[in-house]
């Protein structure tokens, strides 16, 4: 079976270097170690904004990266979502825009900002949809920023320490509301995290970072999924 | 913030062009009805709306092009990665260090039927291009573009990377990062670099001098006409409407920059 990402890569920046490898299948799975241990470098050359030294990077079997060849697939053709510690929404757009930027299906911006409303809902942020990111709060815009990571349908989700800058009650909520998300959108995920029990919380693997170097790899026991729903939430074929 | 500035982002698209389009109306209304009242005589008028039209004629479209040119240029200056990029920005930038006359000579010698680069151009465009309105343009788009590109430039390196990369994380074509992210996001330096270019090209003087040649009618704008009506009553009226439409379009300007979308 063809795993959702293969991972083998080093890269050396100043005075770090980065040399790990490691497979992710379905559910998420969480790279975990302290600041500064290379796991959002890891996310960046996965997604492909950067690049590795050597070394290879595979989504769901096809080679996105591949130095020994020099083939670099761009960020936008990977299929990735992404959600960034703090959101980066686009402050000049409206929220319901921000999610409806990053549906790729074939279709007018009627059809997007469907789609895009359809993933509002699903995150509990559809009365947000005409606001601009400023007026948010941080719980709302990483709400917004988790719809707009999936709204693409991509084959893989990657999360930069998505509640790191929140507080503890609204972390604890949005625990809850990122793992159902994902597990019923039945994308695979790679979330970054220095917090034990966030990776507990989260992860069905918890992949161990240490000083650039994979150091451990474990699962959490979870119950068996339920297999991801057939249809996607807007209806629509993906293109 | 100013009431001003509160006013400005209140408003949406459309009231912003709405209110652009009044404050050039009242602008250029507000200055020919100045004018009117010195005048006092119907040839006065014309001495002072010929020059004014050919004004507009050859600032609009010379603010245009250099908009659009330099806030092109800006983007690959800040954003591409080449060898050399500082170099093309002086090399840019040599309109604003030189003096106008000397720009306007080799533009004369670039644009000249005469000349190897100036006949190609004048067989393509089908007529000269000097001493014309055409060369009017050229002079002043030459003279706007160091400044639209240069504040293009600065404020491309002003937008957040990470804002950039999140829009490619999400699939966005870099074509359409650069159109839907980065020009929004650096709107308003854009905007200050076409308010000080649109008013270079209403005021410029010694490239158009050289390549219009300053016909009376046809391309004297209103800097020449300014200076050759030195000696007569007309000069007031003619420098105050420049003054006017020069506040009028970097208001207008700058109000399409404070705006928030």
């Amino acid at each position: 079976m063809t795993s959702a990402l293969d991972v083998a890569v080093a890269r050396h920046i100043g005075d770090f270097d980065l040399d790990v490898a490691f497979t992710v299948d379905k559910g998420i799975s969480v790279l975990f170690g302290p600041s500064g241990a290379g796991k959002t470098l890891t996310l960046s050359l996965i997604a492909g904004l950067l690049r590795p030294d050597v070394g290879t990077i595979a989504i769901n079997g096809a080679i996105v990266t591949d130095c020994a060849r020099r083939l670099y697939v761009s960020t936008q053709r990977r299929r990735v979502g992404m959600v960034f510690q703090d959101g980066l929404l686009l402050p000049h757009r409206s929220v319901l825009d921000n999610v409806a930027l990053a549906v790729r299906q074939v279709g007018g911006r009627r059809a997007r900002r469907d789609v895009a409303r359809t993933w509002l809902e699903r995150v509990g942020a559809e009365e947000l949809a005409q606001r601009r990111p400023v007026s948010l709060s941080g719980g709302q815009r990483q709400r917004v920023a988790l719809a707009r990571g999936l709204a693409g349908e991509p084959a893989l989700v990657l999360l930069d320490e998505p509640l790191s800058a929140l507080d503890t009650k609204v972390r604890r909520e949005l625990r809850t509301l990122i793992r159902e998300v994902i597990i019923s959108s039945g994308v695979p995920a790679v979330l970054v995290t220095h917090d034990a029990e966030e990776a507990d919380e989260l992860g069905d693997v918890v992949i161990d970072y240490d000083d650039g170097r994979v150091t451990g790899q474990h699962a959490v026991a979870r119950p068996s999924y339920p297999e991801p729903p057939l249809e996607n939430p807007a209806g629509t074929e993906p293109s | 913030m100013t009431r001003g500035r509160a006013f400005a982002q209140s408003l949406d698209g459309n009231q912003k062009a709405v209110a652009v389009a009044l404050t050039v109306l009242f602008g250029f209304g507000l200055g020919f009805g100045v004018a009117h009242l010195m005048a006092g005589s119907i040839a006065y008028w014309g001495v002072v709306s010929v020059p004014f039209f050919i004004t507009l004629r050859v600032a609009l479209p010379a603010t245009v092009i250099a908009g659009v040119t330099g806030v092109a240029s800006g983007y690959v200056l800040a954003k591409g990665r080449f060898p050399g990029r500082d170099l093309l920005e002086s090399l840019g930038s040599l309109p604003i260090i030189l003096p106008p006359t000397v720009i306007g000579f080799y533009l004369l010698e670039v644009l000249s039927p005469g000349t190897r680069v100036g006949g190609v151009l004048t067989r393509v465009v089908g007529h000269a291009l000097v001493y014309n309105v055409d060369g009017c343009i050229i002079a002043a788009t030459v003279a706007a573009f160091p400044f639209c590109m240069r504040s293009a430039r600065t404020a491309f390196e002003g937008v957040d990377v990470a804002l950039e990369q999140a829009a490619r994380a999400i699939g966005l074509p870099n074509w359409r990062v650069a159109l839907q992210v980065s020009l929004p996001l650096a709107r308003r330096g854009i905007a200050a670099g076409l308010t000080i270019g649109c008013a270079r090209a209403l005021g410029e003087y010694g490239a158009t001098l050289m390549v219009g040649g300053d016909i009376n009618g046809k391309t004297r704008t209103m800097s020449l006409a300014i200076l050759d009506s030195f000696t007569t009553p007309e000069r007031n009226t003619m420098l105050l409407i420049l003054v006017l439409m020069a506040i009028v379009a970097m208001t207008g300007v700058g109000l399409l920059g404070r705006s928030r979308s």
